[in-house]
């Protein structure tokens, strides 16, 4: 009799233990997490990193991990960055979530540290090592969808201005590609113009300004992010019928584009990657820790704002700031299943 | 006798190793974990090349010029490492052999015209960096096997960042300082005016100096891609300052002719192992670049209190 209560009450453990499991709280109690930033010199970054601090320290709190730190190099440089990330496999990080200065020049660092046992997870910056996971943006799809969606609501198509990013960086060129495919795919535009903005609204109006003069009437402008407000001011300054000017979720932009809307109804859509994406990278650390079968390559969705979603996005974005989600541990369970 | 182990001349030998020491010492305490084999690898690994470059800017300084271009440089190397060292051995050696000549041109170069080193490297440094990105336009390429091979070496007992270190600051200490034709190089820093009227060729010295710093130049990015295992143009350009710093930290001047490879290697790793104190102190990265500048200053500091007791006497 005594027996077979011991044994049921062992049952009784083994059943909460796995229940435990499943709440993926018992496991990963004691593991440290650290963040290996490069750079937090803009809006998005700051995001970033006010993002991760919100949703760790809550995970913190609730005791689902130990510790969820936050490094930033001084220096956006390579090497310094892969120093880093040797010093926190020394201090004894379970895991390592990165924002990597370069895909290729930390290999070395993150190799060493998947050699330590450490789990490695790169966002946005992504690193190339195989023993990594990436949690990838589809910039050329961003670029693409920014087209169909142009091709949708003028029917007739015209001429496009492209505004890019900053050239030489690999997504520039990722999301100059997607556009250049959508135009080619839909066959109603025609692009006649190219400045760059690089993300940034001032630079934009500027470029803008100095190629206006010299474009037949243009009817969307295609951008990347940081730079549809700078282009409305210059165009708005020239004198000329406002096009449709894709928006890149940036406080001013959507500030801007309501702003119209209310006057004129003004019609367009904004998208970009959320700054949140440090915390998708933070619960896919943690679901790998847990022992989840997680695929090494995952991709995030972007944040999309359309007429409809408008106000509400815009009422929850600080002034100055990037239109953000952040992710809870069941949206990184969604994108994880989603990559199976 | 305790005078004599105290004098200023002993003490200022003294501080580039007692720096190192009180900084080990201090991250040993902090960080237990280092106080291992893996532990000092991962620490002084990436100190490799950041010594290699000071030991090629201690060339340049030792002739009394200076280097803005070393970062840019190394970075190059490490891209015609990561592409065409790795798929095509023989060219790739020949490039970076061009690469230690187009130094010594440089050197020739400032000696003939009088040219100020600062501006000529200054522009080289650009040039570098645009021969980078041309050469791995975005960021790849992938470590020759060997060299990788070389960089992972785990020898028994002593890890190899110590090993390499030590060899690199023995071997350039004997044929620098310890040679007659070390000594006739180093001359040419300290009082050019003497040695040319003695007979020797100060263009002949400059362009030796300058293909000397080339080659340890290509060492460093070499080295460098055998730890990061691929290559990015602008992946080495923090080594202008670093190098710089180390020599000058490590006991060297800017006055020409007094230079110490002992010293700038050590200073090499002091700065590399600085970074790694200030993050294991939890310092918020704000303050990390104001705080190595603390550092080198308080070394500095101490170096001019020293020179001044030795005046005195």
């Amino acid at each position: 009799m005594l027996r077979i209560k011991g044994i049921s009450v062992l049952a009784l453990v083994a059943v909460a233990a796995a229940s435990f499991g499943q709440a993926a709280l018992a496991d990963t109690a004691g593991k440290r997490i650290a963040l290996s930033n490069n750079y937090a010199g803009n809006s998005w970054r700051q995001a970033m990193l006010r993002s991760w601090e919100k949703v760790t320290s809550a995970a913190v709190a609730d005791g689902t991990v130990a510790a969820a730190d936050a490094f930033t190099t001084a220096e956006n440089q390579v090497t310094e960055q892969a120093a880093q990330i040797q010093n926190l496999i020394l201090q004894g990080y379970d895991a390592i979530v990165i924002n990597a200065a370069s895909p290729e020049g930390l290999n070395g660092a993150v190799k060493e540290a998947c050699d330590a046992g450490v789990t490695v997870v790169s966002f946005d910056g992504i690193v190339t090592e195989p023993c990594a996971w990436r949690i990838a943006v589809n910039f050329k799809q961003m670029g693409k969808d920014e087209v169909l969606y142009l091709a949708d609501k003028l029917p007739d198509g015209g001429n496009l201005l492209e505004i890019r990013g900053l050239a030489g960086v690999f997504v520039d060129d990722e999301i100059s590609a997607g556009i250049h495919e959508g135009v080619a795919e839909t066959g109603k535009f025609t692009i006649v113009g190219s400045v760059n903005g690089n993300w940034a609204q001032d630079v934009a109006q500027k470029a803008v300004a100095g190629i206006l003069p010299s474009l037949p009437d243009i009817v969307g402008v295609v951008t990347q992010g940081g730079d549809g407000y700078g282009a409305a001011q210059a165009i708005k300054a020239a004198g000329r019928d406002m096009p449709v000017i894709v928006m890149g979720n940036r406080q001013d932009e959507l500030q801007w584009w309501k702003e119209q809307k209310d006057a004129n109804g003004y019609e367009t859509m904004s998208v970009s990657i959320a700054p949140g994406v440090s915390t998708l990278a933070f619960w896919v650390a943690q679901q790998v820790l847990d022992g989840a079968d997680v695929p090494k390559d995952l991709t995030v969705p972007f944040l999309r704002i359309d007429q409809g979603n408008l106000e509400e996005n815009l009422a929850t974005t600080e002034a100055g700031g990037v239109a953000n989600v952040e992710y809870s541990l069941e949206d990184a369970k969604t994108v994880i299943s989603g990559a199976m | 006798m305790i005078g004599a182990i105290f004098s200023p001349r002993v003490l200022r030998g003294l501080l580039p190793p007692l720096s190192l020491a009180v900084l080990l010492i201090s991250i040993f305490w902090l960080q237990p974990r280092t106080m291992s084999y893996f532990g000092l690898n991962l620490l002084l690994n990436l100190a490799v090349p950041i010594a290699l470059a000071t030991i090629a800017q201690m060339f340049i300084l030792c002739v009394n010029e200076l280097d803005l271009s070393i970062g840019g440089f190394v970075s190059l190397v490490a891209c015609i490492t990561a592409t065409w060292v790795q798929e095509t051995p023989l060219f790739g050696l020949l490039a970076l052999a061009a690469l230690i000549a187009a130094y010594a041109g440089l050197g020739a170069l400032i000696h003939i015209r009088q040219l100020p080193s600062i501006v000529v490297t200054l522009g080289m440094s650009f040039v570098w960096l645009g021969l980078a990105v041309l050469v791995l336009p975005t960021p790849g390429g992938k470590a020759p096997d060997w060299i990788r091979s070389l960089m992972t070496l785990k020898p028994p007992m002593i890890p190899f960042p110590i090993i390499a270190s030590v060899a690199l600051a023995l071997i350039v200490h004997v044929a620098l300082m310890r040679s007659a034709g070390g000594t006739v190089l180093r001359g040419a820093g300290g009082n050019p005016a003497a040695l040319a009227r003695a007979g020797w060729s100060i263009l002949r010295i400059k362009m030796t100096m300058f293909a000397l710093a080339g080659f340890f130049g290509v060492l460093s990015g070499m080295a460098l891609v055998g730890l990061t295992t691929s290559a990015d143009a602008n992946i080495a350009l923090r080594y202008t300052l670093l190098s710089i710093a180390g020599v000058i930290l490590g006991g060297g001047e800017f006055v020409g002719g007094r230079v110490s490879p002992i010293g700038a290697v050590i200073g090499a790793m002091t700065l590399a192992l600085a970074g790694s104190f200030l993050s294991f102190l939890r310092l918020n990265p704000d303050w990390q670049i104001g705080a190595q500048g603390a550092i080198l200053i308080i070394v500095l500091a101490l170096r001019l209190l020293i020179r001044q007791a030795e005046k005195r006497r």
